[in-house]
């Protein structure tokens, strides 16, 4: 995770701006950025390496790290890589794509509350496991690649509704909060529908969690994280010129319609396989661009810093759920759900205040 | 042949056609201005000259190729637009802003070279905002903010630049001071600039080329002085007036016509109660 880290920053904001701008504007932002996105990487690293020795078998983070380079006893070695790594690495990666799917989707409908999971994404991907669970009784497997299909089909869904020429930030947010209302409602709908065993697996489903979460769902989300960020990151100019209204970004020599489209198939793909992983995970796609932009007060869609802070996020809120309420653990839903109400809350009072709602 | 040209272009939304069979030159290295009554089709043909309309019928040639066959970073290159409406990002500095001006001109491995940083820097110089570089573009005036975007334009080093009514929502003193920095921009750095003006005096005033529009057709072009007749405007925007010259620049001054009292049905009864 480290090594990817240098890497990434390097990406967008190169040493090599920084260097060859000297007194200049961009040097003081980028460094902060990159100083930021270090940060962010070192609080998860913390927060991972915790969250490994945590729980029945409990292990200092000296053991944990031993363990991880490959020098543990034969039952750590067993505890950490089977059973717990996979778990921390899915919180991970689910955190990571989450906040660069809603630094696009911010970025692209211009409105801090046009994240995916209000947009309707994350509950389309929620009809789509649901649909699995409730009518076909189909396995872990089968309900992961309902809710990537539900979560692909509602951004193709939405995506034609609000285009008109051109799909528009408010456009997008209306019709994106159109679907998540409906799709709501056919959750409700399949749960009436279900028995007893289905309703509550997939009440369970819905609460969003890491427990259980092995090396079969790692693998699916790496994959899907290698391609599509650094497809994301690279697109990270054009975005930022898009910001300025699309007009001005065609003028500046951006595709507009063609970057939209591929920025948002691709964030609807993270999101959707983010959810297909640990469930509607609320509240960490909406606020860890806004966080990340606040840390690095930087304008831009800041995706490299809204990626860590996701990932960031969502460990230390597995870590308030499993240690925070001493034995009553909590699933990491609930504590994300939690604090994304009183950001929320903070957010519409901050913005009032700034006369801007 | 000059280098930015209409020819023959079908233009308008979906159903609608707002202009058919439009031919238009934009001479280089001139001050072209578009004049025309509301919805006469200019702001439209300037959205087609800049490639953000396509038309539905014939092309619009940039160096005598279909602008929209070309790289869309390439025509960045050559070819700027000043937008009626572009959106300030939230607690952007003016610096900032007229840096991402330079986005044409990067890639993924050239992010921010030595050249970027002096284009910006004379930007802000020639429209004189240098001196607010770390100031928030929100905290500035209308004023401030038309040169703000209008040196982010500059950055883009584009021979062309269209300008979509750059003028519309200052008050008078910012109209001019805009007006004064194009023409200066134009007569220093021998860039030929197109703008769609509201304001027939002014247009008349700063233009080296006018181009008068009516119902989606060019009714005259030329050089204001030869082409701005009180027929003219009378034709364009059925307005009868007097054309005198202007007493500062001497290019011509419309003057509308005073009202004339019972000459027409409206005007009489609403001077009734008056005396006869």
């Amino acid at each position: 995770m480290k090594a990817t880290t240098t890497k990434e920053t390097a990406h967008t904001a190169g040493p090599v701006r920084a260097v060859r701008t000297p007194g200049g504007y961009s040097f003081r932002m980028n460094v902060r950025a990159a100083l930021v996105v270090l940060l962010l990487a070192l609080v998860a690293a913390a927060a991972a390496v915790v969250l490994i020795g945590s729980g029945d078998f409990t292990m200092t983070p000296g053991e944990v790290l031993m363990t991880l380079f490959g020098h543990g006893t034969f039952q750590q070695e067993f505890i950490v890589t089977d059973l717990r790594l996979p778990r921390v690495l899915v919180g991970l990666l689910v955190g990571g794509a989450l906040g660069a799917g809603g630094a696009v989707f911010q970025t692209i409908s211009r409105n801090p509350l046009g994240s995916p999971d209000v947009l309707g994404f994350g509950q389309g991907a929620t009809v789509g496991a649901l649909t699995v669970i409730v009518l076909f009784q189909g396995g872990a497997a089968a309900v992961s690649a309902g809710a990537v299909i539900g979560g692909l089909v509602t951004g193709v869904a939405v995506y034609l509704l609000a285009w008109k020429r051109g799909v528009h930030g408010f456009r997008l947010v209306l019709v994106g909060i159109g679907a998540a209302a409906m799709l709501t409602a056919a959750t409700q709908y399949l749960i009436t529908k279900a028995n007893l065993v289905d309703a509550t697996r997939a009440v369970v489903w819905m609460t969003g969690s890491l427990d259980g979460r092995d090396w079969a769902q790692v693998w699916p989300l790496l994959i899907v994280c290698a391609v599509l960020l650094p497809l994301v990151y690279g697109h990270g100019p054009a975005l930022r010129v898009m910001e300025m209204g699309d007009d001005a970004a065609y003028a500046l020599g951006v595709r507009v319609e063609r970057t939209r489209l591929l920025l948002m198939g691709s964030a609807v793909l993270l999101v959707a396989v983010a959810t297909a992983a640990a469930g509607p995970i609320t509240f960490v796609s909406l606020s860890a661009p806004q966080l990340a932009r606040r840390l690095t007060r930087s304008t831009g869609p800041n995706l490299v810093a809204a990626t860590f802070m996701g990932a960031a996020l969502l460990l230390v809120a597995d870590w308030i759920a499993l240690d925070a309420f001493g034995d009553r653990q909590l699933p990491v839903g609930v504590v994300t759900g939690v604090l994304g109400g009183c950001y929320l809350v903070w957010l519409l009072v901050t913005e009032r205040k700034a006369g801007r709602i | 042949m000059q280098r930015l040209t209409a020819d023959s272009v079908t233009l308008g939304y979906d159903q609608r056609v707002i202009a058919e069979n439009l031919s238009v030159e934009i001479p280089d290295h001139s001050f072209t201005v578009i004049v025309g009554p509301n919805a006469c089709g200019k702001s439209t043909l300037l959205r087609a000259l800049s490639r953000m309309l396509k038309p539905s019928r014939g092309r619009v040639l940039l160096d005598g190729q279909s602008i929209h066959g070309l790289p869309a970073k390439k025509v960045a290159k050559t070819l700027g637009l000043l937008p009626q409406s572009s959106i300030a990002p939230e607690g952007i500095t003016v610096g900032d802003l007229v840096a991402r001006g330079r986005y044409p001109h990067q890639g993924l491995l050239r992010q921010w070279s030595p050249e970027d940083e002096r284009v910006v820097q004379e930007s802000m110089a020639s429209t004189g905002v240098g001196e607010l570089a770390d100031r928030y573009v929100d905290e500035l005036s209308g004023g401030q903010r038309q040169r703000v975007w209008i040196a982010m334009a500059l950055a883009q080093q584009t021979p062309l630049l269209l300008l979509d009514e750059p003028t519309t929502y200052l008050d008078i003193q910012h109209q001019i001071d805009v007006l004064d920095l194009c023409a200066e921009l134009h007569e220093t750095q021998g860039r030929t600039l197109v703008a769609v003006l509201h304001d027939l005096n002014h247009a008349a005033r700063y233009a080296t080329h006018l181009i008068a529009m009516r119902e989606g057709e060019v009714v005259a072009e030329g050089a204001p002085g030869e082409i701005v007749t009180a027929e003219l405007v009378e034709r364009v925007f059925g307005l009868r007036c007097q054309v005198i010259p202007d007493p500062e620049t001497g290019t011509p001054l419309v003057v509308p016509a005073a009202r004339v009292r019972g000459a027409r049905g409206v005007e009489k009864t609403s001077s009734s109660a008056g005396p006869a």
